[in-house]
């Protein structure tokens, strides 16, 4: 069954992917033709109404996927309405705080930081010079700034504290009775992960211990992905499409499955068997092969999550981006053509809604089969059959 | 690409948050939750069982009654014919007595008639015998000449003497 859901969940993910290559090719396309003539200034891009003629859809999706030191949330007849953020910095063992809104959007330097709006490293906070030009000596400071991302990952959270404590409390206080309200929502869920992703990948007698992570994973992934399509102030972001936290999360999973392995698991990697002897003796060749499973496992975790989100996100922008690159045109098209963006628009949320679940399903699902994999007691005399490959 | 870059700050702030998310949720939620879980299925489960099990007990205690009810039917069906046969039995035995007695009281009866034939057979013979001797002493008395008379009154008393 799982390898059945895995083969339909491929042609879905291979959709998707295409869709990623169309969307980036689009926007590689859009940076190539709108780059050049006019010198992008981020700011007045992503701000798609208030100059006609130079809208760049590529920078403005990039603009909304990426991480950013302030959260842009609307911008009102040119100025840009956004909350301001801290910057936190560490350079040479010294602590630096300041709020980002001394940065004016990467226009202005503020003691001797600036934030790069071109070059190798755009987005990012580098030092300056006295008179104000990039210091491409020094090393550029580590950032350990609260950005967009990481406060969205804090609110996120902090909802996912509030709605499974508050659930905990509910099943602790009335204990033996049928679920209620957040409750009730939750409990399919949680069932859900426990009798379709941990029991039948790790097996009955040793499935409890894993519960705690599979659970939080799923829902910190399936939270944090619905959240990303909400287009207003606390959702929007794309978390779980920023390859930092799929890395964290899929790095998670392999020390977990790493320090759950038990012999049998570091026997199939280093010496497998049932595989003929010449396959290993000369030359290596089954243990240079479950070497490189067994860190493409983690790879395509981060991998997975990330492209998926994200292409939803780009998908989506695409489609709203549609309106204002026709717009430029004539208002009029842009009028005409809003309709069908909408249309598109609405038909890809619902599918993101779906691509929400079905990533949190497959990681928590995934990381599931590794655990089992890594705790499951191999018979040797015959020639077992290898994992589930992602 | 700015979208392919890790950004070593998000790394360490997710890190952070996730692992203090998963020891929170992992203590204070998961653990309550799953445990609260366990007991429900586990209740549920032993109720049903009771349910189960009391269907059973009902099923057998139907049973039990109508086994119950068979047997009662059958001891009175018993009782009735035992009944029956031992009122036969009292009619056939004082039938048989009452024939007995019957029989006793006739053949008693009988007896004493006998008894009584004899006794008056014997009274007879003794009014015989002195009636005779009374016949013959008048005889002798009075003509014990004539062998012809003496035929005559001899005849003639044996005439006289009528056995009842």
């Amino acid at each position: 069954m799982i390898r059945m859901l895995l083969i339909k969940y491929r042609q879905l993910a291979a959709i998707i992917m295409l869709s990623l290559l169309v969307a980036f090719t689009a926007q590689a396309a859009e940076n190539n033709t709108s780059s050049h003539p006019v010198p992008s200034k981020t700011e007045e891009t992503a701000n798609p109404s208030s100059e006609a003629g130079k809208f760049n859809a590529g920078e403005m999706i990039i603009e909304h996927i990426i991480d950013a030191h302030e959260w842009h949330i609307l911008t009102w007849k040119g100025h840009s309405v956004s909350i301001p953020l801290p910057v936190i910095l560490l350079e040479q063992g010294k602590l630096v705080v300041f709020s980002s809104a001394h940065l004016h959007h990467g226009t202005e330097a503020y003691n001797g930081y600036k934030l790069e709006a071109e070059g190798p490293h755009k987005g990012k906070i580098v030092k300056v010079k006295e008179d104000g030009s990039i210091d491409e000596a020094a090393k550029v400071p580590l950032d350990f700034s609260i950005t967009k991302t990481v406060l969205s990952l804090f609110i996120s959270v902090a909802l996912l504290l509030i709605l499974f404590l508050s659930a905990a409390k509910r099943y602790t206080a009335n204990p033996n009775r049928a679920p209620k309200g957040m409750q009730s929502l939750l409990e399919p869920l949680i069932l859900f992960v426990r009798d379709d992703i941990a029991i039948p990948a790790i097996g009955k007698t040793k499935y409890m211990r894993y519960m705690p992570y599979l659970l939080t994973i799923f829902f910190f992934i399936f939270i944090n992905n619905l959240l990303g399509l909400v287009p207003f102030f606390p959702g929007g972001v794309n978390l779980t499409g920023n390859l930092a936290v799929t890395m964290v999360l899929a790095l998670f999973t392999f020390f977990i499955t790493t320090f759950s392995g038990n012999r049998s698991y570091w026997v199939h990697i280093v010496n497998t068997p049932g595989v003929p002897w010449w396959l290993k003796i000369p030359v290596p060749l089954m243990p240079i092969v479950e070497i490189i499973g067994f860190i493409t496992k983690p790879f395509v975790l981060m991998v997975r999550l990330f492209a998926n989100i994200t292409a939803g996100h780009i998908i989506l922008l695409g489609f709203m981006s549609l309106i204002f690159i026709f717009g430029t045109m004539s208002p009029w098209i842009g009028i005409a053509v809003s309709p069908v963006s909408i249309l598109f628009g609405v038909f890809m949320s619902l599918l993101e809604l779906l691509v929400a679940f079905i990533q949190a399903y497959v990681f928590a699902l995934l990381s599931a089969i590794y655990f089992g994999m890594a705790i499951e007691e191999h018979h040797h005399e015959h020639a077992p059959e290898e994992g589930v490959q992602p | 690409m700015e979208l392919v870059k890790v950004d070593i700050g998000l790394l360490f702030w997710m890190t952070l948050t996730f692992s203090i998310l998963l020891y929170i949720l992992g203590k204070y939620a998961w653990k309550p939750i799953m445990k609260m879980l366990h007991e429900r299925e586990e209740s549920i489960e032993k109720a049903l069982n009771a349910a189960e099990d009391a269907k059973k007990e009902m099923l057998k205690l139907k049973a039990g009654n109508e086994q119950l009810l068979l047997e009662a039917k059958e001891e009175r069906d018993a009782l009735l014919r035992d009944a029956r046969k031992v009122k036969e039995s009292i009619i056939e035995e004082a039938r048989s007595k009452a024939n007995e007695e019957a029989n006793r009281i006739v053949e008693n009866a009988r007896e004493s008639i006998q008894f009584e034939k004899m006794a008056a057979i014997n009274d007879l013979k003794n009014q015989i015998a002195s009636i005779s001797i009374e016949i013959a002493e008048k005889i002798l008395g009075q003509e014990l000449t004539d062998k012809e008379k003496q035929h005559q009154l001899t005849a003639k008393l044996l005439k006289e003497v009528k056995i009842n």
